[in-house]
C-alpha cells in the first residue's frame, strides 16, 4: 500500500494543491490579503504541472482572463477577498449567464470597503449570493478545516464543471491562514469531473445552449471545431441573441432550474448530536470549530445540542435542516457579521422556531463561551 | 477584392445593427480579407470584443465569437490565448470600449506583448448608448454629454499603445481600404501585440451633432486631418501641426509573452538544454 502524504499546511496553501488535484492549469489573479498566498503559491506550482499563472492588472481583469481560459478548455481560478471579490461581480455574472465553468476563491476579511484586511469575518455571504446583478443561480462552498479546504477545492472544481457555472469557495481569514494537518487523499481516490462535452454525429447541428434532462448544456471549448457564439445578453439555444418574450423567460428559468435539478449533487453537510437535539446551533466555517466546542459544554451542562453545519451554504440545504431542527425548541446562529446567514435559515423555519444571533464584527473569533450562553440561556 | 465574403460570415445573422454611413462594415470587410490571405484555419480564430456597436461585430462573424462585458475584451482575450496559444485572437473593441472602461487592461496588455490583435473602431463617439463624449472626442467637439463642446483632450490611441509596450502599432482610415488590408495584415501577423487604430465615421451621432455632413464629408475631413507616415520626412512641422500619422507608426521585436511561458515551464521542469 503507497504510503499517504500527510502535510502541515495553511488552508490557503490547501487551496492551491487542490486545484491542481483537481485539474485546474490556469490561475490569474491580483494580491490582496487574506488570498495572496494562493496566488503565490499557483505561481511557483502551475509551471511544474504545465499549467499557466498570469497576474492581471486588477481584479476586473482576473475575473475576465480565468473565462477566457475557460472557454479554452483549461480549468481556471482566481483567489481575492471582499474588494476585490466586488470588483469581479460583474464578469461572475457573465459566467452564470454564459454558463462558463470556474472557481473564485474569496477569503473572507472585514468590511464594508477596506475594512479590516488582515481580521477573519464572514460578512460576504450575502453578496457570495446576490453579488452580480440579475435573477442568477449560485453555487457557494464554505470549508472549515485545512483537510476540507482541499476537499472543497475539488469539489468547486467539479460542481463548476458539472453545472456550467463559476463556483466560489468562501472561506475566512481564520481557516486560509490556519495550519493543519493534512493527510492527502491518495492518487486515484480523488474524484475528478470534466465538463460534458457535445458528441454530435457527422452533419448534426450544435446548440451550445440546448440542454437536455440535467439542464445542463454539453460545452465545446473554442478551437474545437464547433465555432459557437457567447454572449452576455439574452440567447436562444444557439447562443445568439434574443428578444423573444418566451426564451428569455425560458432561458432565465433554466439557469435557477439547473441548480435544482441537481440539488443533491451540490448539497453537502455535517450533523453534530443532532439526533436529540433541542438546542441546534447552525454554524459555517471557522464559526462552526468555536460552536463544536460549545454544544460538547453545553451537553456536559445536561442540555441536548446539536449543530448542523452546512458545508454548501448556496443552495441551501433546507431539507437537511429541518430533519436535524425537528426536535429542536430553538436554533442559535453565530456568524461573523451583523447578521446574514441567519436570514436563510429564518425563511427555511418559517416562524415555526425561534432563530437567535449570535453576531461579532470586532475582527475576532466568536468565543465558544459566547455560544455556551447563547445555547443556555433564554 | 472579389472573395467571397459569406465564407466567413454568418448570413442568418444578417443585417446587421449599424446605421446607413458607417463606417464599421468596411473594417470588417478588411478584416476577413486579412484573415483569408493569411489562410488562417477557420477554427483556430476567435474573435472577441466588449460592448458597444462595433463589439457586435463577432455575432456576424463564423469563427469562435465571444461578446463579452464593456472594456474587458482584452482580459477574456488574454485567457483565451494564454491558456491555448494555438488560437489566433482578435479583440474588436470602440474608442470608450478599448481607452476609458478598458483603458487598464489596454495599457497592460501593451505591455504583455501578447500575440494578440486589437482592432479599435475609433469614431470618437459613445454610438450605441446615444452619441455621449468619449476619450477620442476631439477637443470642442459635441456629444449628448458635452453640448458645449469638449474641454477635455483626447488620447492618441496609437501613441498611447507605443508608451505602452505594443510592438505593432498602426493608424487606417476606412476611406483607403486598400491600405487598411495591409495594416491589417501586417498587425496580425506580428508575433506579439498590435493595435490598429481604425478611423471610422458615426454620421448619426457624431456627424449630426457636430454638423460634419454626411458619410463621405466626414472620410474627407478625417483624411484632411491625417497625413502618410512615409511621407512625414518630406513634410514641415508646420504641415503635420494637429493632424494625423496614417500607416504603420511603430514595429519592434520583443519576447511574446506565451513563449517566454513555454520556456518558463520547460526551465522550471528541468527540461531545458
Amino acid at each position: 500500500m503507497a504510503e499517504k502524504i500527510v502535510k502541515f499546511l495553511s488552508g490557503n496553501e490547501a487551496c492551491a494543491e487542490g486545484a491542481i488535484a483537481a485539474g485546474c492549469r490556469f490561475f490569474g489573479g491580483y494580491p490582496i490579503s487574506p488570498s495572496s498566498e494562493i496566488a503565490e503559491i499557483m505561481s511557483r506550482r502551475l509551471p511544474q504541472v504545465g499549467g499557466r499563472f498570469i497576474q492581471m492588472e486588477d481584479e476586473l481583469a482576473s475575473i475576465a482572463v480565468i473565462l477566457g481560459a475557460s472557454l479554452a478548455g483549461s480549468k481556471s481560478m482566481t483567489a481575492t477577498s471582499g474588494p476585490g471579490f466586488s470588483l469581479m461581480q460583474e464578469n461572475i455574472g457573465f459566467g452564470m449567464m454564459a454558463e462558463i465553468p470556474t472557481v473564485v476563491v474569496n477569503v473572507m476579511r472585514g468590511g464594508p470597503s477596506t475594512g479590516n484586511p488582515t481580521g477573519p469575518s464572514q460578512s460576504d455571504v450575502m453578496q457570495t449570493r446576490w453579488g452580480t446583478h440579475g435573477d442568477h443561480p449560485a453555487v457557494v462552498l464554505s470549508p472549515a478545516t485545512v483537510r476540507e479546504v482541499f476537499d472543497m477545492t475539488v469539489a468547486a472544481f467539479n460542481l463548476s464543471e458539472l453545472v456550467r457555472i463559476p463556483v466560489i469557495l468562501a472561506m475566512d481569514e481564520i481557516i486560509g491562514h490556519m495550519r493543519e494537518k493534512i493527510e492527502f487523499p491518495a492518487p486515484g481516490e480523488l474524484k475528478v469531473i470534466d465538463r460534458k462535452k457535445p458528441n454530435l454525429k457527422p452533419g448534426e447541428t450544435y446548440y451550445p445552449y440546448e440542454a437536455g434532462e440535467d439542464l445542463v448544456p454539453a460545452m465545446a471549448n473554442f478551437g474545437e471545431g464547433y465555432r459557437y457564439h457567447v454572449t452576455g445578453l439574452n440567447h436562444d439555444r444557439t447562443g445568439f441573441p434574443t428578444g423573444n418574450p418566451d426564451l428569455l423567460e425560458s432561458g432565465n428559468r433554466r439557469l435557477m432550474e439547473k441548480i435544482v435539478k441537481n440539488h443533491d449533487k451540490l448539497i453537502q453537510y455535517e450533523s453534530v448530536h443532532t439526533d436529540d437535539a433541542e438546542v441546534l446551533v447552525v454554524a459555517f466555517g471557522s464559526t462552526s470549530r468555536s460552536a463544536r466546542r460549545a454544544i460538547e459544554d453545553a451537553r456536559k451542562q445536561g442540555v441536548k445540542a446539536g449543530m448542523f453545519r452546512p458545508i454548501t451554504l448556496f443552495p441551501q440545504p433546507g431539507e437537511a435542516l429541518l430533519k436535524a431542527a425537528s426536535k429542536a425548541r430553538k436554533i442559535v446562529v453565530p456568524e461573523m457579521n451583523l447578521g446574514q446567514y441567519i436570514l436563510e435559515i429564518q425563511r427555511i423555519v418559517g416562524g415555526k422556531l425561534p432563530v437567535t444571533g449570535v453576531n461579532l464584527v470586532n475582527g475576532e473569533p466568536i468565543q465558544p463561551s459566547r455560544i455556551l450562553q447563547a445555547i443556555v440561556g433564554d | 477584392m472579389g472573395m467571397d465574403y459569406f465564407q466567413y460570415l454568418r448570413g442568418d445573422k444578417m443585417p446587421h445593427i449599424w446605421c446607413p454611413g458607417c463606417g464599421h462594415g468596411t473594417i470588417v470587410k478588411s478584416i476577413l480579407r486579412a484573415i483569408k490571405k493569411l489562410e488562417w484555419d477557420q477554427n483556430d480564430v476567435v474573435v472577441v470584443s466588449g460592448i458597444g456597436c462595433s463589439s457586435r461585430t463577432p455575432g456576424y462573424l463564423d469563427f469562435n465569437t465571444l461578446h463579452t462585458t464593456h472594456g474587458r475584451s482584452l482580459a477574456f482575450g488574454t485567457g483565451i490565448k494564454v491558456a491555448n496559444p494555438k488560437l489566433h485572437v482578435i479583440a474588436v473593441a470602440g474608442d470608450g470600449d478599448a481607452l476609458a472602461i478598458g483603458g487598464n487592461h489596454f495599457i497592460h496588455t501593451c505591455r504583455r506583448n501578447i500575440d494578440m490583435t486589437l482592432i479599435v473602431y475609433n469614431n470618437n463617439i459613445y454610438g450605441m448608448t446615444g452619441g455621449q463624449a468619449s476619450p477620442t472626442t476631439f477637443k470642442g467637439a459635441k456629444g449628448t454629454t458635452a453640448p458645449y463642446g469638449a474641454i477635455e483632450d483626447p488620447f492618441d490611441v496609437c501613441n498611447l499603445a507605443i508608451a505602452s509596450g505594443a510592438t505593432y502599432v498602426a493608424r487606417a482610415l476606412d476611406l483607403d481600404a486598400v491600405a487598411m488590408d495591409r495594416l491589417i495584415v501586417g498587425a496580425l501577423k506580428n508575433k506579439g501585440f498590435s493595435v490598429v487604430d481604425a478611423w471610422t465615421q458615426c454620421t448619426t451621432y457624431f456627424g449630426r451633432q457636430n454638423k460634419w455632413g454626411s458619410a463621405s464629408d466626414m472620410m474627407d475631413r478625417y483624411k484632411d486631418m491625417s497625413y502618410n507616415v512615409r511621407l512625414a520626412a518630406k513634410m514641415s512641422d508646420e504641415d503635420k501641426a494637429g493632424k494625423f500619422p496614417v500607416g504603420v507608426l511603430h514595429q519592434v521585436e520583443r519576447q511574446e509573452f506565451s513563449e517566454q511561458y513555454e520556456a518558463l515551464i520547460q526551465r522550471v521542469q528541468g527540461r531545458e538544454d
